[in-house]
């Protein structure tokens, strides 16, 4: 079991308010991803959770049980962090193995549970190596295996693949998705990186000043974003949003066109513009095009499409696909 | 032309190093040499001492003169006694500092590092008569008790240091992983910072075994250090020079050992958190 219920939960570091006030029911089992930009507070409501950090006030219910003034190691949970925090002094088997010693079982059971969760992870090979001789995925992986290991009520994942190149980030993102198939353990992934949040959670978070934006599936963020912030977020290339007399003539002080939602024309369309920068990515071609009076937008073409810097084109938004957003920046329906 | 320079200026260094080694190497070598000497080619001119013969006489004199064991035991007590003491309660200082600092953190360290400024001659009428009452005048005892004061600043400065140096998400993950603060440090803090407390504890154990004002004004036979026994053999007449040579010589001997084998320890350690 692995429910966790924020109510009024709040904190501050002196006059700093870093959370105003969040309240948040996460599911068990559930993949929840909390996301947004650099100091937005996800990482602190995840160490809020983990009781890393103490709530200035609120409550936190793990499993129907208040654990807002429980200590860390009493709440079940276990945690990956940003830079794996491995013990560099024990061999990947020790440091598997740590939080079953913490818990006093004893060695030959907590070696079975260590050895059964290398394996999950590939890590048979390398359990007598230190921490110092894998490399950044292995060492991953170890700090999963610690985690693993103590069956928690629900995992924490604190930005776990941000030191890990892109290739290997790609790889790691399926391991971790395929675990929480594997093991059904209620996860919480905090990221900036909102590719990551939608290819991996089942309810998303978007946290900006420490609010709450918006709470949904992926789908949903990216096809009704709640208010301008969210709709700026949630997507790649970024949506493009246009103010003036456009959006008035909408009914809507903002509207948005996501890039893919946009038609490309050489003869005619209702924005005219120049291509400045076109990025081929063989199955995509990114136009960025200054469009006069609204400044530069981005649209998504087909790979094979022969525009280039300089050519003169028209884009129209499809039908049906056009945001509106309210002065208030909320989404008008 | 660029690398003969450096080759030049590299050559000058080194000389001037060896010379300022030499320099600081001189008293050492000037008391080794005058210990196999006798008293009286000991306080003729230099080069008229290295030609006369060479002799152990000064060193059986010392022990006859003066169980050399009983003082050598004391001074190890006393200097790794003190050291423990200090390092025992210097850990978990220095991780409440370190690690969970609060708004007078730097205040404190600063204020402790100031009473090592105080001469020490200062508090020496109080420290005499309370040892008097409380009974601890020329004890071992007393002496740990000294030294752990003393070496306190100092360990947990050095401690405070070292413990920054290591990540606080570690730390944290310790106690995700359900350690209790015992075993927080016991488990990941003091093995992660063991290069760190070993030359604390090198480093401390040399000073206090070097300790000389507290050690001879507090003691007088049952608890008297190394020290003691090298002051024992400076006289206010006659001749005494060879015999104090072979005393100094026999009471840095260990020391001078020791440091010799850990040097790299110590070096490792006190450059610890200056090169990653």
């Amino acid at each position: 079991m692995g429910k966790i219920v924020l109510k009024s939960v709040r904190k501050s570091f002196g006059d700093v308010h870093v959370i105003p006030s969040v309240d948040l029911t996460i599911e068990n089992g559930e993949f929840v991803v909390f996301v947004g930009p650099s100091g937005c507070g996800k990482s602190t409501l995840l160490r809020l959770i983990a009781g890393l950090e103490d709530t200035s006030s609120g409550t936190i219910e793990i499993d129907g049980k208040d654990a807002t003034a429980l200590p860390p190691a009493k709440r079940g949970l276990a945690m990956v962090f940003q830079s794996y925090a491995l013990y560099p002094h024990m061999t990947v088997r020790k440091n598997i193995m740590f939080p079953l010693k913490m818990a006093g079982m004893d060695i030959e059971a907590a070696t079975k549970k260590a050895d059964a969760a290398a394996k999950v992870l590939n890590l048979t090979s390398y359990m007598e190596r230190k921490p110092g001789q894998l490399s950044g995925g292995q060492r991953q992986r170890v700090a999963i295996g610690r985690a693993i290991v103590r069956e928690p009520a629900a995992f924490l994942f604190d930005e776990p693949l941000s030191n890990l190149d892109a290739a290997l980030r790609g790889n790691m993102r399926l391991e971790i998705t395929e675990l929480h198939h594997t093991l059904k353990t209620t996860m919480i992934y905090v990221t900036h990186d909102q590719v990551e949040a939608m290819t991996m959670a089942d309810k998303i978070v978007v946290l900006q000043a420490g609010n709450i934006e918006q709470v949904g599936s992926p789908l949903d963020l990216y096809n009704h974003p709640a208010n301008v912030f969210v709709a700026g977020f949630i997507g790649s290339p970024r949506m493009n949003l246009l103010t003036g007399a456009d959006a008035q003539a909408m009914g809507a002080t903002t509207i948005g066109v996501r890039p893919e939602h946009m038609d490309i024309s050489t003869s005619a369309g209702k924005w005219k513009g120049v291509v400045s920068v076109a990025e081929l990515l063989g199955s995509d071609t990114f136009l960025h095009v200054n469009v006069e009076g609204h400044g530069s937008m981005t649209v998504r073409a087909g790979g094979d499409v022969n525009l280039r810097h300089g050519d003169t084109v028209y884009l129209s938004p499809q039908d049906g696909k056009v945001h509106r957003f309210g002065a208030d920046g909320k989404a008008i329906a | 032309m660029a690398r003969s320079t450096t080759t030049n200026s590299k050559v000058i260094v080194t000389i001037g190093a060896w010379l300022v080694g030499f320099l600081i190497f001189f008293p050492i070598l000037w008391i080794f040499l005058m210990s196999f000497h006798t008293e009286g080619d000991a306080i003729k001119s230099p080069f008229a001492m290295l030609a006369s013969p060479w002799t152990t006489e000064a060193y059986q004199a010392v022990q006859t003169q003066n169980s050399y064991g009983k003082f050598f035991m004391n001074s190890v007590v006393i200097s790794v006694g003190s050291t423990v003491l200090a390092l025992i309660i210097g850990i978990p200082a220095a991780w409440s500092m370190a690690f969970v600092p609060g708004k007078k953190t730097k205040d404190l360290l600063m204020w402790m590092l100031s009473t090592k400024m105080m001469p020490a001659v200062g508090v020496l009428i109080p420290m005499y008569l309370g040892f008097k009452v409380t009974g601890l005048l020329d004890t071992r005892t007393g002496l740990v008790a000294i030294g752990t004061l003393i070496n306190l600043p100092i360990v947990i400065w050095m401690l405070y240091t070292y413990f920054k140096e290591i990540p606080g998400e570690i730390l944290e993950a310790a106690r995700m992983d359900g350690a209790s603060l015992t075993s927080e440090i016991i488990h990941v803090l003091t093995p992660m910072a063991l290069p760190g407390i070993a030359s604390t504890l090198l480093l401390n154990v040399i000073l206090s075994w070097n300790e000389a004002f507290w050690s001879l004004q507090l003691t007088t036979s049952d608890a008297a250090p190394l020290t003691q026994f090298i002051a024992s053999f400076s006289a206010p007449e006659g001749l005494f020079y060879a015999k104090l040579s072979a005393a100094s010589t026999m009471a840095i001997a260990p020391i001078l050992i020791m440091g010799w084998f850990s040097q790299k320890q110590l070096v490792r350690g006190l450059t610890f958190g200056a090169v990653k």
